[in-house]
Formats: structure tokens, C-alpha cells, sequence
């Protein structure tokens, strides 16, 4: 079955003489229990696609299916109980006067759980921070558990497709291995489907089982990461990227 | 033997807390030729800081000492504030990481380009406007009339970087300190701004001390390399021979990178001895 399937999507921002087309014209497709890379250079429009699925960047045509279900432009609640996103900085995504219980509590309590309490224990230990950061503040947090800490709180309403917008580009080497290793073990446990956005090719062909290229709002390739590994890729864009990153 | 311009002996960097005193940067020495001299290290490592301390630019209640910081033979340390304005940036630059936030925002380039170049030459303003626009060409901006009269937020990220770069390099500089001077960048403009600062430093015989996360990079572009811990330096090596690397930290951070050519299952994790940061600092000195 196909988690997620975007076919012909435009994103755009402003209107008239301003307008600025992010996305043209985008068409992929992720199975259930993939993970699927989007490449390219700031500016190429992978992140706008990930904010046009959650609903982040309102002005989009074309068509966008969650699990064979299609979406409009407003959202039901059980969209957000199957999609969820991590943000690129999590120095930023945090907010700073809320305690890493308040961030999770919250969220759980939006989605109508009732166990609460044992929850935000269960997801600690999930992202491998444990009890003794439950009433700490984002500002005693160093990067990689911030990040862990926005990581849980994406799990918390139990999601299927996990969008991740550069998860680890803010995080020294070191950090990012575990970070990208926990994410590696959470998609295992818990059955989860990744889209993960990344200017790096390494971490992409780490993470990922296919990619999309992007240059200038347009996907101009969807490969294997096998056919990348063998510096295969087609298009002379895809090649360049290539070039440059090894 | 290489000429020497910076010599550091036993710099440290402290900052009085509340819990006693921090050290950012604990007795680290190092020379400086006309090479290109890398320095790599986690957040937090001190490299950062070691950079600032040369210029004198880490401001109370934060305490730079050191046995000496030479430049040609002259230590800095014993400069008043007014004459270390003669050396910040005429003799010795920095590039900031992120062009967004080192470019005044309410003045064209054009202006704090001129600016810059005017306040350490007594040349006309004609004279500055010509030189500055010499000097976008140098860093291979197209069409450097319209970029003088534009505004920073105009600029995309690679091209304030190069502008950063050219106004840093206009006085002619002997050292020039970049600090994490592509991390804001996309890997292609990464390339092209590291080739130009490479043009630059090889032309006119400077010193550059290359302050960055990224040790692929820095093996590539550097000349040597200073492996910073916990305000230390653990190791020091040629740059060529950065993959072969013996120290455990040194070794861990490039095992901790994905790479394309070698698919793992498991990206290693860096296991951090406690030894490492209580070692003394490996000298940098040639």
C-alpha cells in the first residue's frame, strides 16, 4: 500500500506581481514502511513540500494522498494522528518556558489520551532520555536531546508517516550519528514510514531507500539509493550534487 | 623552515560563573605560516573562542592569558585597545559564520564596503568605490555596480559570504580567521567561496586559520589541522593524512560520518573517555 502519494503538486507564495512558485509541478510516491529522501539546494523547495503535506503553507494545488486518503485543504484530526513532523532546529521547536513534561503532556492531551502520565514516561525512554529530563527546561537540554525531546514529542500521538525536515543539520557529527541511529531503531519498532528532507547526500543515502533530486522547485530525478551509491544518477544536476558532496 | 607569523604559547580563555571558573580554552600553542591551518572540534570545543582570543575579542568578564600571542614577533597582549584596532583587521581579519547577521542591514554593501577599506587608508571615496568594486570581482560577483548599490537582505547566503570575504580582504590582511565561514552555505556555493578564499590566501601569501565542524572539508582544504577537545588541542596532523588520524576522538568523529561509498547499518556512536579532556594539549608548534 502507498502511505503517501503527491501527484502534480504546486506550492506558491503571495499573489500577482510577487508570487513566487516553491513547487512545480512534484509528483512522488512513498510505500507503507519506506523511507523516502528529498535532496537539494536551499531554495529547491524540499522543505515547502513537507510544510504543503502538514499544511504549513496554505496556497498548494494538485493532489496530495495520506494512507489512499486524500486531502483537502482542511485537515480532519485524524490527519494529524498519522502525520507528524521534526523540525530542522531544535533550538528553535521547543518552546522555552515549557518543561519537557509540558511540551509531551500537551500534545498527548490534544490527542484525547487519557493515561497521560505513563505516556510521557513510555516516550522518554523511547527517545532514550529517561525519567531524570522529564521536568527539565529546553535550556538545560544540550542540542542532540532537544532534538530527541521533539523527536518524542512526534511519536506521542502514535503516527504512521513521520516527516523529517533536516533533523540532524543542526547537530554537531558525533550527535548526528545517534540521532540518526535512533530514528533508524524508531522506524523499526514502531512500523514508521519516513519522508526526511536533507541537503546531505550522505545522511540521504544512509537513511533513505529512494530519493528525489530537487532543483529549483522541480523533482528532476527519483532514484535508488543503490543507483546513487554507484554514482549513477542521471540527471547532471543529480551528478553535480554527487560531485560535490564526496 | 616557513616563516612564522602567529605564534601562541599557553592561551587560555576563562569565564568567572557562578559554579567557579569555566575554562573554554585550556593552554593551547600553535604556529602560523603562510599555510592554511585548520582547526576542527565539536560545539563547545574552544575552537570558536580560540579564534576571538587572538583578536583580543572575547569581551569581560571573560579573561584571555597566554604566555604570548606574537604577531611577526610583536605580542598582542601587551597592545592597549587603540593600537589593537590597527591590527584588527588591517593586519589581521575575521570572517564571521553567518553573513546575515555581520552585514549592517540599513547600509548598501556599497557603503560598508567603503567604509571598511576608508577607515584603514586615507583614500578617496573614488578611489574606495573603485577598489571595492575591484575587490567583488576578485570574489566573482557578477555585475558588482548593482550589488554596491543593494541591500544585504537582497543578497542570497553565498553571496554575503563572498562579501563578507572581499570586505575582510580588501585592507590586505596578513592572517585572515575564518570561523565556520561556509556552515550557513549549500554544499555547491560551499565549494565555490572555498575556492575563492584558496585563490586569495595562495596570491598574496597569507596566513589562514580555517575554524570548522566539518572534517571532510577541512582534510580537503587545509593545509594542517588542530584537533580541538574540551578546550585542547588532542592531536595534530597533516591534513592529507586526516583519515589516518590515531587519536580515539579524532578516529570517532570520522567514523561517525554516514558515508555514500561504505552503507552501514549502524552509524558508530563517539564513546567520550574521560581522559581525553584531562590529557595536556598536544602542541600545534611547527
Amino acid at each position: 500500500m502507498k502511505m503517501l502519494e503527491v501527484q502534480d503538486l504546486n506550492v506558491w507564495f503571495g499573489g500577482g506581481r510577487d508570487r513566487v512558485d516553491a513547487v512545480k509541478h512534484a509528483s512522488f510516491d512513498v510505500a507503507q514502511g519506506e523511507s523516502f529522501g528529498l535532496v537539494g539546494e536551499s531554495g529547491s523547495g524540499k522543505s515547502t513540500i513537507l510544510r504543503a503535506i502538514t499544511g504549513l503553507a496554505p496556497d498548494w494545488s494538485g493532489k496530495i494522498m495520506v494512507e489512499g486518503q486524500a486531502i483537502g485543504h482542511k485537515r480532519p484530526r485524524t490527519f494529524f494522528k498519522t502525520v507528524q513532523m521534526v523540525f530542522q532546529d531544535p533550538y528553535a521547536s521547543l518552546h522555552p518556558r515549557h518543561s519537557v513534561d509540558q511540551v509531551l503532556g500537551e500534545t498527548l492531551q490534544l490527542h484525547g489520551f487519557k493515561d497521560i502520565d505513563a505516556r510521557v514516561v513510555k516516550l522518554l525512554d523511547d527517545v532514550g532520555l529517561g525519567q531524570k529530563f522529564r521536568f527539565r527546561y529546553p535550556h538545560q537540554l544540550s542540542g542532540g536531546q532537544r532534538q530527541r525531546v521533539a523527536i518524542a514529542r512526534a511519536l506521542a500521538p502514535e503516527p504512521d508517516l513521520l516527516l523529517l525536515d533536516e533533523p540532524t543539520s543542526a547537530l554537531d557529527v558525533s550527535v548526528q550519528a545517534e540521532i540518526l541511529n535512533l530514528l533508524a531503531d524508531l522506524r523499526t519498532e514502531h512500523n514508521l514510514t519516513y519522508v526526511m528532507v536533507s541537503h546531505d547526500l550522505s545522511v540521504v543515502g544512509h537513511m533513505c531507500d529512494r530519493l528525489a533530486v530537487m532543483k529549483d522547485g522541480e523533482i528532476v530525478e527519483v532514484l535508488d539509493v543503490d543507483v546513487l551509491r554507484h554514482l549513477n544518477a542521471e540527471h547532471p544536476y543529480s551528478r553535480q550534487l554527487l560531485e560535490a558532496s564526496l | 623552515m616557513m616563516s612564522v607569523l602567529l605564534d601562541v604559547e599557553n592561551l587560555w580563555v576563562k569565564f568567572p560563573s557562578r559554579h567557579g571558573v569555566f575554562d573554554a580554552v585550556r593552554g593551547v600553542s600553535f604556529t602560523l605560516g603562510r599555510e592554511r591551518l585548520g582547526i576542527v572540534g565539536e560545539s563547545g570545543s574552544g575552537k570558536s573562542m580560540t579564534g576571538r582570543a587572538i583578536l583580543r575579542l572575547i569581551r569581560p568578564p571573560g579573561i584571555v592569558e597566554a604566555d604570548h600571542i606574537n604577531l611577526e614577533g610583536v605580542n598582542l597582549l601587551d597592545k592597549t585597545e587603540k593600537e589593537m584596532r590597527d591590527v584588527r583587521g588591517q593586519r589581521i581579519s575575521m570572517v564571521m559564520q553567518d553573513p546575515k547577521f555581520s552585514l549592517n542591514p540599513v547600509m548598501t554593501i556599497g557603503d560598508q564596503i567603503i567604509e571598511a577599506y576608508r577607515l584603514h587608508s586615507k583614500a578617496s571615496k573614488a578611489e574606495a568605490y573603485k577598489k571595492s568594486l575591484e575587490m567583488l570581482e576578485a570574489v566573482s560577483i557578477r555585475d558588482p555596480e548593482r550589488v554596491m548599490r543593494a541591500y544585504p537582505h537582497e543578497m542570497s547566503g553565498g553571496m554575503g559570504q563572498r562579501i563578507m570575504i572581499a570586505m575582510m580582504l580588501i585592507p590586505n590582511p596578513q592572517i585572515l580567521i575564518a570561523d565556520e565561514p561556509t556552515s550557513a552555505l549549500d554544499v555547491s556555493v560551499q565549494r565555490q567561496v572555498l575556492d575563492i578564499m584558496d585563490k586569495l590566501v595562495k596570491d598574496r601569501g597569507m596566513g589562514l586559520i580555517f575554524i570548522s565542524h566539518d572534517l571532510n572539508l577541512v582534510a580537503d582544504f587545509c593545509d594542517r589541522v588542530l584537533i580541538m577537545y574540551a578546550g585542547r588541542i588532542v592531536e595534530v596532523c597533516d591534513a592529507e593524512k586526516l583519515h589516518a588520524a590515531k587519536h580515539p576522538y579524532t578516529r570517532g568523529l570520522l567514523n561517525s560520518l554516514p558515508r555514500l561509498d561504505a552503507p552501514r547499518d549502524r552509524l558508530e556512536v563517539l564513546q567520550r573517555d574521560p581522559a581525553w579532556s584531562e590529557a595536556p594539549s598536544v602542541s600545534g608548534r611547527v
